[in-house]
């Protein structure tokens, strides 16, 4: 390790290409937990956000005209406003009405942190794509399929845990990893609100060692490649779940 | 996405439901005027006046929890401001348009280029697309801050450069991928029986592909183009995070002039209700042209 380390030292003192993330061991474990970070954030974000698109597309099905009406308002607003002003919206505006709590230094805080607003901004921009996405699925399965599961005797929760959920998450697999794949790449978006994610760490780096160039290029690729990795992956997933004769 | 199985609702008997009388009447309107109609209902208006008036009483309690009767109110201080932030949304918008026009003619170049016969061009336009198509919109408008120079000097006349015009060509390049997938898609969803028969024809493959093609393409290109306008409309807010001078960084600024507190929910809220103003128009409008395409497939 030590040589490569040396390596990238000679290369900056040669060519004058400053990748202080691999000889500097301050800067590499910087950039290593805004990696890590991101990959959190998304992660969190995905669980939250596929907890908000069940839910969503479960009141959806609801009789009430009102449930339904409130979940399409949802639905319309976070789809149809920038995530930045979402963001915003939460961190600043919402954030400045939550009660402040002492924290053991005994000095007065939000209750709720910069990660907190970003992880629920994110979750309900995400998760206002999974509602429709998830409905869509559940529609798609054949009326004739559940009556036969009825007609086995299995009740309403039974029909929709072993029939009906199986078979739409199959048919939704495609819109929801297009849609984890955005959420990856909205992750940056938290770089607005001090998130120490890739882009804010990457910021913090260049601010202090003056390569701006060579730390632009190496997040472009890094996130080029950390989400061509995941496309790939996904893909490769979605021809192993595909079901014969079933959808498009 | 999934085609919807309609296993039941179709019938082969002689029956009208109630509704297809009237949609039959609606439909023969819409073709008429050759658009869809937006349908407002009595409720929308008054769905909206209960926002308004919820929202002003809300804000009015808060300016009234402030204490002090000298202070402005929340209304007249958005009315004051509504010059200032109204300009920057139209900048937002002139971002949006000049970034659609580029990354639209630029695409459209890199789609038709992902389908021909030589494979280096077919290589490298398929390479652009996906390194453009998966890096964050906020990085590639960073990348394009910072490392394009702010004046050119060209036969020593000098260019300048400013910042909106490198967040322009910023936010231009991932529509510019975007847009190349949709032709690509476009032109590949044509049924190859019609290259086939436009050959028999004794037509070349660019007469084919600009006389044939693409014309069929352009009706099923609209609702997935017009998706991407909003998205990127939505996405020139990042040009704030970057120092453009837009709506966000606008209101960010009154908000700071005016340092109240209380200012923070009506403000951040009255752009969401710019964008949502001019966004949700446009999904409408797709869904329904989504909607009208599919059936006549």
């Amino acid at each position: 390790m030590q040589e490569i380390y040396e390596w990238f030292r000679w290369l900056n003192e040669a060519t004058g290409i400053n990748l202080t993330i691999v000889y500097d061991s301050y800067d590499r474990e910087r950039m290593i937990d805004g990696f890590v970070n991101t990959i959190y954030l998304s992660l969190v974000c995905l669980g939250f956000s596929v907890i908000i698109g069940i839910v969503g597309a479960w009141l959806q099905g609801s009789p009430l005209k009102w449930t339904r009406r409130l979940v399409n308002g949802y639905i319309q607003l976070f789809r149809n406003t920038p995530p930045l002003v979402q963001m915003y919206f939460f961190f600043f505006a919402l954030g400045s009405l939550m009660p402040r709590v002492e924290n053991e230094w005994g000095i007065m805080e939000p209750i709720l942190s910069n990660w907190h607003w970003a992880i629920l901004s994110l979750s309900f921009f995400a998760g206002s794509f999974n509602v429709e996405i998830f409905r869509s699925g559940i529609e798609a399965v054949p009326k004739a399929t559940v009556e036969a599961a009825e007609a086995l005797g299995y009740n309403r929760l039974q029909t929709y845990v072993y029939v009906v959920l199986p078979l739409a998450l199959r048919v939704c697999l495609p819109a929801l990893n297009n849609n984890l794949v955005n959420l990856v790449k909205t992750t940056t978006l938290a770089y607005a609100i001090a998130v120490p994610e890739m882009l804010y760490v990457a910021n913090q780096i260049w601010s202090d060692s003056l390569n701006v160039p060579e730390m632009m290029t190496f997040l472009l690729f890094a996130y080029v490649l950390l989400v061509g990795l995941l496309v790939m992956v996904m893909n490769k997933w979605e021809r192993s779940m595909r079901l014969p004769g079933f959808g498009a | 996405m999934a085609k919807r199985h309609d296993v039941y609702g179709t019938t082969d008997l002689p029956v009208l439901l109630p509704a297809a009388e009237r949609l039959n009447r609606q439909a023969a309107a819409e073709r008429v005027l050759g658009a869809p109609k937006l349908r407002l209902r009595a409720w929308h208006g008054l769905a909206l006046a209960a926002v308004i008036v919820l929202w002003t009483s809300f804000v009015w309690a808060q300016a009234d929890g402030a204490g002090n009767e000298q202070q402005e109110s929340v209304i007249s201080a958005i009315w004051r401001w509504l010059p200032v932030l109204l300009g920057g949304f139209v900048f937002n918008i002139a971002i949006s348009f000049l970034s659609m026009g580029i990354g639209t003619v630029a695409g459209t170049l890199l789609g038709i280029m992902q389908i021909s016969q030589v494979w280096p061009v077919r290589g490298s336009s398929w390479l652009v697309t996906q390194f453009f198509r998966n890096a964050p919109w906020l990085v590639l408008l960073f990348f394009c801050m910072f490392l394009l120079p702010f004046e050119f000097t060209v036969f020593g006349v000098t260019i300048p450069f400013p910042d909106w015009i490198k967040a322009v060509i910023g936010l231009a390049l991932p529509v510019m991928a975007n847009v190349s997938e949709i032709v690509r898609g476009a032109i590949q969803s044509i049924p190859s029986g019609q290259w086939e028969a436009a050959h028999s024809l004794a037509f070349s493959r660019w007469q084919i592909l600009s006389q044939i093609i693409l014309p069929q393409c352009v009706k099923r290109m609209l609702p997935p183009w017009m998706n991407l306008y909003a998205i990127l409309t939505m996405a020139t807010v990042l040009a704030s995070v970057v120092g453009v001078g837009e709506v966000m960084t606008l209101t960010q600024r009154v908000l700071a002039a005016e340092n109240r507190p209380e200012f923070l929910v009506p403000f951040y809220g009255f752009v969401m209700l710019l964008f949502f103003a001019y966004c949700y128009p446009i999904a409408r409008t797709t869904q329904k042209l989504e909607l009208r395409y599919a059936v006549k497939q």
